[in-house]
């Protein structure tokens, strides 16, 4: 590692002067900005696209964008998408194959559209969430080629957490405010009467070459204290967590719990909470032919363990009952995913809960299998 | 020999077979692959059939039309409905809650020139149908996907699940989350492409009940969104009218069934 490995501090020029610098590389740039009344993902053409000054408030089921006084570009929560939209995109075509003659076929196979990524403002939780996707799409033997090729590319630029949302319990998911190994760079935002900066840790060859680039100041320690205690102050400020039981061992245990059935009067099955999941990974695929029948394309699409289609082999769809469908997806986030990737498949992002139309919280839930599995505990003793 | 189309029209607008019309890049390859046959909204040359497809657009609301769809279901292959009227009743189906004698009484001069039906029905309820297209109006890219499903003999790739899978599908940011816009996304079977949201409108349900809905947790979402109870029927009750009020239903029996 270069000598610029030692953490810097950059102002808003020095983000401006970053991102510019990413753009000249050729590289597109993703990361928040304000759309739509919401602090979304989008490509950004410079750092005065951020957010600057937008904050929010989140509660299960509604997501408000608010004024912040203090101008802070990164103090909103995990947003309506995450960054599995550029990664592991909703639609991507496989392959094609035309009817050259009677009888014969040719196919094509189609390269990933792979632009060369920078993630800018990627959340702890979310770093978390790409390094399960990079385990479940490109570990083992079924890998997904586009998933791989663009997350080789990316670059990941982290924005740690000083402002965690009100439906937010990473902290209980064995995560936290600090971003772990795996990125690029990391910033920490600091607004106070020194100014606003942002500390920049590295984490690469790559950030580093990119930070000695970009016009910046070594860090003072008061700069790193102020940041380090930012972060550690967002660790107790977590609006919601997970019981502090194993999970994997409820999960199991309340398979026929009586709670699926009062969660299912509420769900809607209409997959929002997969869709916005940063670790939901499923696809189904679609075979497209034209009219002619000469020509035929294979397209993959998100799905989800909430589509009736998804489970469904000759004769009908094995989960049938919404309460069938909310099971499989709770317990495979929160236990099966251990056996079938090493690692839980919940970051604690909060995602799920702020945008279910229906309120539905998923801490509520494991808190109420909880508590419905110590109650048969204490009818059997 | 080319397959034939025949498309046919009951009670409706005109606006889901204008969508084979609005077909404007794929007409000439569909005229390619099919014989037309019996098409009056696009030429009045009609050639007797069977025919190997069959689209039909429009509710049952006559004695008439009740006799002539089960003559285009014995002249056809496959038969096919298209849109809302075809599909579940249409707008018209609002007779189904009322007294259509009294409708007839208020509304036309000589009510006893008009024969109508008490109830508009989808053409499901009178003849077997093999694929029901939804939408108020259908969408062109869906219809277009049926049409050369039937051609190849597969199944059409029409997912029957909710238009919030879409809005997540192109990014869209959910309105009555972000917004507190009253949505029938979560319970409305995708096709249009979440066409409203898009628009930062509510979804008002022109494709029907998805798959799998759950009204009952829905309404009270739609009171937290200031709907009050009559503003929720009557956002139930448009062009899906009679698809929802039978899912509603469905759900009460289910849930005596339960308890």
């Amino acid at each position: 590692m270069t000598a610029t490995a030692a953490p810097a501090v950059l102002d808003r020029d020095g983000l401006n002067a970053l991102v510019a610098a990413l753009v000249a590389q050729g590289r597109t740039v993703i990361g928040p900005t304000v759309r739509d009344g919401a602090v979304g993902l989008a490509e950004l053409a410079s750092a005065d696209e951020l957010p600057y000054g937008w904050g929010v408030e989140l509660d299960a089921g509604r997501y408000r964008l608010v004024r912040r006084e203090d101008g802070a570009a990164f103090a909103h929560s995990a947003g309506p998408q995450s960054w599995k939209s550029y990664l592991h995109p909703s639609r991507e075509r496989l392959w094609s194959a035309d009817r050259t003659s009677e009888a014969e076929i040719a196919y094509t196979a189609h390269e990933p559209e792979a632009p060369s990524y920078a993630f800018l403002g990627v959340r702890p939780c979310d770093l978390r969430a790409i390094a399960i996707q990079d385990r479940v799409l490109t570990g083992g033997r079924y890998a997904d080629d586009g998933y791989g090729k663009r997350r080789r590319t990316a670059l990941l630029i982290a924005a740690e957490c000083t402002e965690p949302g009100a439906t937010c319990f990473c902290v209980s998911t064995g995560g936290g405010p600090s971003a772990d190994p795996g990125y690029d760079l990391a910033l920490t935002e600091i607004v106070d009467e020194e100014g606003h900066r942002f500390l920049v840790r590295v984490g690469s060859d790559e950030g580093a070459e990119l930070l000695e680039r970009t016009p910046h100041r070594t860090a003072d320690p008061v700069t790193q204290q102020t940041a380090r205690a930012a972060v550690d102050a967002a660790r107790d400020r977590m609006g919601r967590a997970l019981p502090p039981v194993d999970l994997r061992s409820l999960m199991g245990a309340s398979l026929d719990a009586e709670r699926w059935d009062d969660v299912a009067a509420r769900c809607l099955t209409c997959g929002n909470c997969t869709m916005v999941c940063p670790t939901c990974f499923c696809t189904t695929t679609e075979e497209i032919t034209d009219l002619t029948g000469d020509h035929t394309e294979r397209w993959q699409r998100w799905d989800s363990c909430f589509d009736l289609d998804f489970s469904y082999l000759h004769g009908g769809p094995v989960r049938s009952s919404a309460r069938s469908r909310y099971r499989q997806w709770l317990t495979h986030k929160l236990s099966t995913w251990h056996d079938q990737f090493g690692t839980t498949g919940c970051v604690g992002c909060g995602r799920c809960v702020t945008w279910c139309p229906a309120g539905i919280d998923i801490t509520e839930e494991v808190a109420a299998l909880d508590a419905e599995r110590a109650a048969l505990g204490t009818e059997t003793d | 020999m080319a397959p034939t189309l025949a498309v046919f029209k009951l009670a409706s607008c005109d606006g889901c077979q204008l969508t084979l019309l609005d077909c404007e890049d794929e007409l000439l390859a569909l005229a390619g692959e099919v014989e037309i046959a019996h098409f009056l909204e696009a030429s009045s040359a009609v050639a007797p059939g069977p025919y190997d497809l069959s689209l039909v657009e429009g509710s049952v609301t006559t004695a008439a039309d009740a006799e002539r769809v089960r003559a285009i279901r014995a002249a056809s292959r496959h038969l096919v409905t298209i849109g809302a009227c075809a599909t579940a009743g249409g707008i018209q189906a609002l007779r189904n809650f009322a007294d259509v004698d009294e409708y007839r009484r208020v509304v036309y001069a000589h009510p006893e020139y008009v024969e109508t039906l008490a109830t508009s029905t989808p053409v499901s309820a009178h003849v077997d149908v093999d694929f029901e297209l939804r939408g108020c109006p259908i969408d062109k890219r869906q219809l277009i996907e049926v049409i050369t499903a039937f051609l190849v003999g597969r199944k059409p790739d029409i997912p029957d699940h909710s238009v919030c899978f879409e809005c997540k599908r192109r990014g869209t940011v959910c309105v009555t989350v972000a917004h507190g816009t009253p949505c029938l996304g979560p319970v409305t079977h995708a096709g249009c492409g979440a066409l409203c949201p898009a628009y930062h409108r509510g979804c008002f349900g022109c494709f029907g009940p998805s798959g799998s809905v759950n009204l009952p947790a829905l309404i009270p979402l739609l009171r937290r969104d200031s709907l009050d109870e009559d503003d929720v029927e009557r956002f139930l009750h448009t062009f899906n009218a009679a698809a929802f009020e039978k899912v509603e239903k469905v759900e009460k029996v289910e849930k005596e069934l339960a308890t």
